[in-house]
């Protein structure tokens, strides 16, 4: 079993909140594919921090309104 | 189980070649084995000609992936787009099967060791490198499918 990522993110809240941008160009922008974009979203893939970056400079926002990362509850 | 088996426009290019390859090495082994098996006829296998079926099958096998891999990407119209994601998940998958070309080494060292027949030598690297295509394109299926994660 693949061990679950705790990084979050609000990716899809940001592509709806930017004139419903489609998983298809957010792709395009970052230099990805479709799928690749699909993974992040669903928290299946880790990006780069470099991809992380482009993704926020995407939606032009910190880093951190794009992924969180929530503290381990004790 | 059925999405695991799903191959519509959600599936990435070097995703479909891993499922290529893996079916590509299953199925071409089986065929040597049964060449192999229908030749033996009751002799000793370390005794049936077996250079020719084997490289007949290693060929026939990259010939076929190597068809395959083209007519998949130009069904799919997205020849050769491989990004960050499809490279680390490639190297993962190398990385999985490369412990079976290592055993497949070793088996054949401790084979010549003991002088055992050139057929058993050979058909271990063979088997060793069969299982390691199969392994890599099911780790690589895996890591698609369920998710990957880098660190």
């Amino acid at each position: 079993m693949v061990k679950p990522t705790r990084v979050t993110n609000s990716l899809r809240a940001l592509r709806f909140a930017n004139g419903q941008m489609t998983q298809a160009e957010l792709a395009t922008r970052l230099g990805v594919t479709r799928q690749t974009v699909i993974a992040i979203e669903q928290g299946r893939y880790s990006p780069s921090l470099e991809v992380a970056f482009q993704i926020a400079h995407v939606f032009g926002v910190p880093l951190e309104e794009v992924f969180q990362y929530p503290e381990e509850s004790p | 189980m059925s999405k695991l088996f799903y191959m519509g426009a959600g599936v990435t290019h070097e995703e479909k070649r891993a499922w290529i390859l893996g079916i590509t090495a299953i199925a071409s082994y089986a065929v040597y084995l049964a060449v192999i098996l229908s030749r033996a006829d009751g002799r000793p296998l370390a005794e049936v000609p077996y250079v020719a079926a084997l490289l007949w099958t290693v060929g026939a096998s990259i010939a076929t992936t190597i068809v395959l891999s083209i007519i998949a990407s130009i069904v799919s119209g997205d020849a050769g787009k491989k990004d960050q994601r499809d490279r680390e998940i490639g190297r993962f998958g190398e990385y999985v099967g490369q412990s079976f070309v290592v055993i497949g080494a070793v088996a054949a060292l401790l084979l010549a060791m003991a002088e055992a027949p050139h057929f058993w030598i050979a058909n271990a690297v063979y088997l060793a490198f069969t299982l390691s295509a199969i392994l890599g394109s099911i780790a690589r299926i895996f890591a698609y499918r369920r998710g990957f994660q880098p660190w």
